[in-house]
């Protein structure tokens, strides 16, 4: 007992301190950013922090390592929180940047702007949402909207119902029963995919427009991933779902007009070009109301819109000119092509980026 | 048991500045939980609040806090419920295992892995339910439904995918078998030698002994268990979200797609892309999960005191 | 362990009956619980292997046909007392070996799945600019290290004097609410405790502030009932007898307490300490919305979003890149990351243990 204690107990600290001893030094790959950074450094230094939708995760990181491999000194930070608690934090200041599958509502657009003046908002990330499944024996599927309406609000059970079967001359359908997946936590996705139910097949879509799936008794997964993942294990399952998620999955052609069409960034995009901006929002805001029930041949209707936030002006000049390169790093060529191939995402066409440039270049720091 | 000192004589001696500030100390520790406890008590009333007063047109699904609490309530304690029902008997053989039927080396080792199990993080649980046990539920779920229909608990139509509330149960009753047997195993490693031997030498098979000297002595920490064992089961909030395919209201349906969510799940999952009063009505149903787990807490308690305390303290 | 003494063998006097009733009665041979087993289990597997019967419902028949069989059997030779005994011992067995299964399936799972990304790049790179494929980890076990150890750092100190409080000085009201309460603070939901850091640190720094503190402060409300609980244990085992000699001694309590009653109680202490820290560091929910998450090295706990292991594996696994497969490689080799460290822990409580075990118990 007398010999016990002291140096035993502080033997505790020293492994604490050994523990910290290796806080000290960084990841191997952030040890040579300030020497090993090209050459021709824009000068550029800081953090800035954006919040917002989990559907531009993947999208974000794109940018980020492209925008970081550009400015080795600056430190982009995007927490995939959601859309509603990204808005929240933007609007209230908590974060510099923001991402949001819908556009800010009134209330939040008024809180918005005391906070910076001009609310800059920019359609950022262009998602296709595909509606997979998977049926044994069938790879290739024609669903017009009124019939995706009926199977998700579980009016057709049956894979071999009539109203399926007449889109799909040729096609083998089993007997099998639909299981229809959705998503069960609130998501842009959900929104976007029943906004398109409602606008194109209102008849036999009586529920409302919302984040939160309104049909009982469906399967429901958590996340892009989870949908995937719940499709792939069953069989006769159907859902929806970022296309660029799908994987081996099966997805169906969607009728627009008289005709189906497979999803493809280019037919994804080009909704945006058909659809309305919202005006008397402000000037530096461009938001769209998608236009749903096109009959334009070639759109694909089915799309996620997800939005880039920021102030037109900042209190800080460093934080200004920070997000003002950043979005014009997303909405260039480059940036579009780098979340098109990281996330799958549909680039927005040039004609949109004309469009959008001049609001990002009015970020600024003065006022 | 507080040291039995002397206590009238213990008194005449002057506090030494020392003595004041330790037992300050200590005193202040153990007020500081009081406060944090109020703290989370105070914030949770304070931001379900707004909810609670607000017309039940804007709480989400449009009819007041009530009947939106009513399915996730219902979610939470039949999950827990019948996860606590499948774990705690399997929790006391593996106890009663570990410490009378398994040779004393293996014992140790079996006692080291069950401890390593209780801390495995949720998120892990829930990644292997939903890609590992979900799809080898499918089919005995079929059989069920096709064989014992007539039970309210297998009617069906059984899940294409596994992702029903049997599998979350199970996933549950896995995370918190190692918490009960925990405890279990350390209540009959305490149970007194002399009483087992004892009823050895009178002749008692080993089941006779363990029925009469080691149970009796562990029942209330059996209980006790459970209670703690229900709490984290109650609680628990990734492995659900990510396992159970929730869409439902209230069945007892457990091999459809259609289930109630829980309350922690549902949380964790509407949270991210709540805003305004549908935050507050998420927050109240959190006020709702801590009542009960006050309620099962002081249940538990109420088991536990009635042991009397053994303890080196005299 | 007390073993049953095995009875010497009989003397042929002793089977005749006295006034009717047998002296003994028979046994069964040596090694037929686990010969049969061995049996029952070959055929199991036989069944597995060749009559395309699932895995479980073979181990679940097999114990079923197990039990059955040893309970008859020594029905018919032992009679009913023992005919129940080995009816418990194979059930509780067969219950045992039932429940291992699906604790070794996740083991298996995660190594399985882990292993794809378990090479130095996941120890030494963090997200910081890495689209798709490689990347690792580094930021994050960082993170987890830092913050849980600040939680260690304000819950062992308060988990600590609280227990000493309980147990040396508490008397009446106080002490039986403290006691109450702790167990109920063992039962807050995580998410719960996350949105009380989170309401706690936006009250003080505004909306939308995201720090490592806070995780570690969430952390901490889930971790000190732990600490208390088995501090408390550990200090009630402390025999009265060492505190009377001291106190006899005319040594002053706190002397008392930091001298005879914590040396003595410390490897109980550290190991329930431990385990605490185990119990916490895997936390996902009260970490994504306190701490957030970043691809880049943060390792001020002050100062903006840091990364953990299980908010990194979540993120991963819920928003994977395109294509997923590199991101769900992450998830799992991050949780994989984590399981060892927690073993690791665990290891060193039993090390702790063993050093500072009192020499006073045999």
């Amino acid at each position: 007992m007398k010999r016990t204690t002291l140096g035993r107990v502080l033997a505790l600290p020293a492994a604490a301190a050994l523990t910290f001893g290796l806080v000290a030094c960084g990841s191997a790959n952030e040890q040579g950013d300030n020497t090993g950074g090209s050459g021709e450094g824009s000068g550029l230094s800081g953090t800035i922090s954006g919040a917002g939708a989990s559907s531009q995760e993947a999208a974000q990181q794109a940018w980020q390592a492209g925008f970081i491999g550009q400015n080795p000194d600056v430190t982009v930070n995007y927490d995939p929180i959601g859309s509603g608690g990204g808005r929240e934090q933007f609007v209230s200041g908590g974060s510099d940047f923001g991402g949001t599958d819908a556009y800010l509502d009134d209330e939040e657009l008024a809180k918005a702007k005391e906070r910076c003046g001009e609310l800059v908002e920019i359609p950022t990330y262009v998602s296709p949402i595909a509606v997979i499944f998977k049926l044994d024996g069938v790879d290739q599927l024609n669903l017009k909207p009124a019939t995706i309406a009926k199977i998700f609000n579980q009016q057709i059970t049956k894979w071999n119902d009539p109203a399926i079967a007449a889109d799909n001359p040729g096609v083998q359908l089993p007997d099998t029963a639909i299981t229809p997946v959705n998503r069960s936590d609130e998501s842009g996705t959900t929104e976007n995919f029943v906004e398109y139910l409602k606008a194109t097949a209102a008849a036999d879509w009586p529920h409302e427009v919302s984040g939160d799936w309104p049909v009982q008794g469906g399967e429901a997964a958590q996340g892009t991933s989870g949908v995937v993942q719940a499709v792939s294990n069953g069989n006769g399952t159907i859902g929806y779902a970022d296309a660029s998620q799908a994987g081996e999955l099966s997805t169906a052609k969607v009728g627009v007009g008289d005709q189906f069409v497979e999803y493809s960034p280019e037919a994804a995009a080009a909704v945006l070009d058909v659809s309305k901006r919202h005006e008397g929002r402000g000037q530096y805001s461009y938001a769209y109301d998608l236009a749903r029930d096109t009959t334009e041949a070639g759109t694909y209707p089915i799309v996620l819109v997800s939005y880039g936030i920021a102030c037109a002006n900042y209190d800080n000049a460093e934080k200004a000119e920070l997000v003002k390169s950043y979005f014009n790093y997303i909405i260039s060529a480059e940036g579009q092509k780098a979340s098109a191939d990281a996330a799958g995402s549909a680039p927005i066409s040039d004609q949109l980026r004309q469009q959008i440039k001049p609001a990002v270049d009015a970020i600024s720091a003065a006022g | 048991m507080p040291p039995s000192t002397d206590r009238p004589r213990a008194q005449k001696v002057p506090l030494r500045p020392g003595d004041r500030i330790f037992s300050g100390a200590s005193t202040g520790a153990g007020v500081l939980i009081l406060v944090v406890l109020a703290g989370v008590a105070a914030f949770l009333i304070v931001e379900a609040w707004p909810s609670l007063t607000a017309p039940a047109e804007d709480i989400p699904g449009g009819e007041g806090v009530a009947v939106y609490v009513w399915p996730l309530l219902f979610g939470t304690l039949i999950s827990a419920i019948f996860a606590l029902l499948i774990a705690s008997p399997l929790a006391v053989a593996i106890a009663l295992f570990v410490t009378y039927y398994s040779p004393r080396r293996i014992a140790q080792v079996l006692g080291y892995l069950i401890d390593l199990l209780a801390a495995v993080p949720s998120i892990i649980y829930g990644l292997w339910g939903f890609t590992v046990l979900a799809p080898l539920t499918v089919e005995p779920a079929n059989w069920l439904s096709e064989n014992l229909g007539f039970i309210p608990l297998f009617a069906g139509p059984p899940s294409a995918t596994g992702r029903t509330m049997l599998v979350a149960i199970i996933v549950l009753a896995v995370m918190i078998l190692p918490i009960i047997t925990a405890v279990v195993r350390e209540a009959f490693r305490q149970t007194p030698r002399l009483h087992e031997e004892a009823s050895l030498a009178l002749g008692a098979t080993r089941w006779e002994m363990i029925r009469m000297a080691a149970l009796p002595f562990g029942r209330s920490s059996i209980v006790g268990a459970s209670m703690l064992g229900l709490g984290r089961a109650l609680g628990e909030t990734m492995a659900v979200a990510i396992v159970l395919s929730v869409s439902g209201g209230v069945t007892f349906n457990l091999i459809s797609s259609a289930n109630p969510s829980t309350i922690a799940a549902n949380i964790a999952l509407q949270f991210p892309e709540s805003s305004g009063i549908a935050v507050n009505t998420l927050i109240a149903s959190g006020l709702v999960l801590f009542a009960i787990t006050l309620a099962v807490n002081m249940a538990a308690r109420a088991v536990i005191n009635r042991r009397k305390e053994f303890s080196g303290a005299n | 362990m007390p073993t049953p003494t095995t009875s010497k063998s009989p003397e042929s006097d002793l089977y005749t009956p006295l006034s009717g009733v047998p002296l003994t009665a028979g046994q069964l041979p040596r090694g037929a619980a686990p010969l049969t087993l061995l049996v029952v289990a070959l055929a199991a597997v036989g069944f597995w292997q060749f009559a395309d019967w699932s895995v479980a419902a073979c181990a679940v028949l097999g114990a079923l046909v197990y039990t059955l069989l040893i309970y008859t059997w020594s029905r018919i030779v032992e009679g009913s007392r023992k005919a129940t005994d080995r009816f418990v011992t194979a059930v509780v067995t067969c219950a045992f070996l039932l429940a291992l299964l699906p604790l070794v399936s996740v083991v298996v799972t995660v190594l399985s799945n882990g292993l794809a990304r378990f090479d130095t790049e996941f120890f030494s790179y963090s997200m910081r600019g890495i689209v798709g494929e490689g990347g690792g980890a580094y930021h994050a076990i960082m993170g987890t290290l830092i913050i849980t150890a600040l939680a260690t750092l304000i819950s062992v100190p308060v988990g600590l004097l609280t227990a000493i409080y309980l147990v040396e000085y508490g008397r009446g009201k106080l002490a039986k609410a403290i006691t109450f309460f702790v167990d109920v603070m063992t039962g807050i939901p995580s998410i719960v405790a996350g949105l009380f850091a989170y309401a706690l640190f936006a009250l003080i720094f505004g909306p939308g502030v995201r720090m490592g503190i806070m995780g570690a402060v969430a952390l901490s409300v889930l971790m000190i009932p732990v600490v208390v609980r088995s501090t408390e244990e550990m200090l009630k085992l402390v025999p009265n007898e060492l505190r009377e000699a001291s106190y006899a001694l005319a040594v002053p309590k706190w002397r008392t307490i930091t001298k005879v009653v914590l040396p003595t109680a410390l490897a109980g202490i550290a190991t329930g300490v431990t385990l605490a820290i185990a119990r916490v560091i895997g936390e996902t929910a009260p970490l994504l919305i306190t701490v957030g998450i970043t691809s880049s090295d943060n390792f001020n706990p002050f100062d903006g979003r840091m990364a953990t292991l299980s908010v990194f594996s979540y993120y991963e696994y819920v928003n994977p890149g395109v294509p997923p497969q590199f991101s769900l490689d992450r998830a799992w080799a991050a949780a994989l990351t984590l399981i060892i460290i927690v073993m690791v822990l665990n290891l060193i409580a039993r090390l702790i243990s063993r050093l500072f075990a009192p020499k006073t118990r045999g």
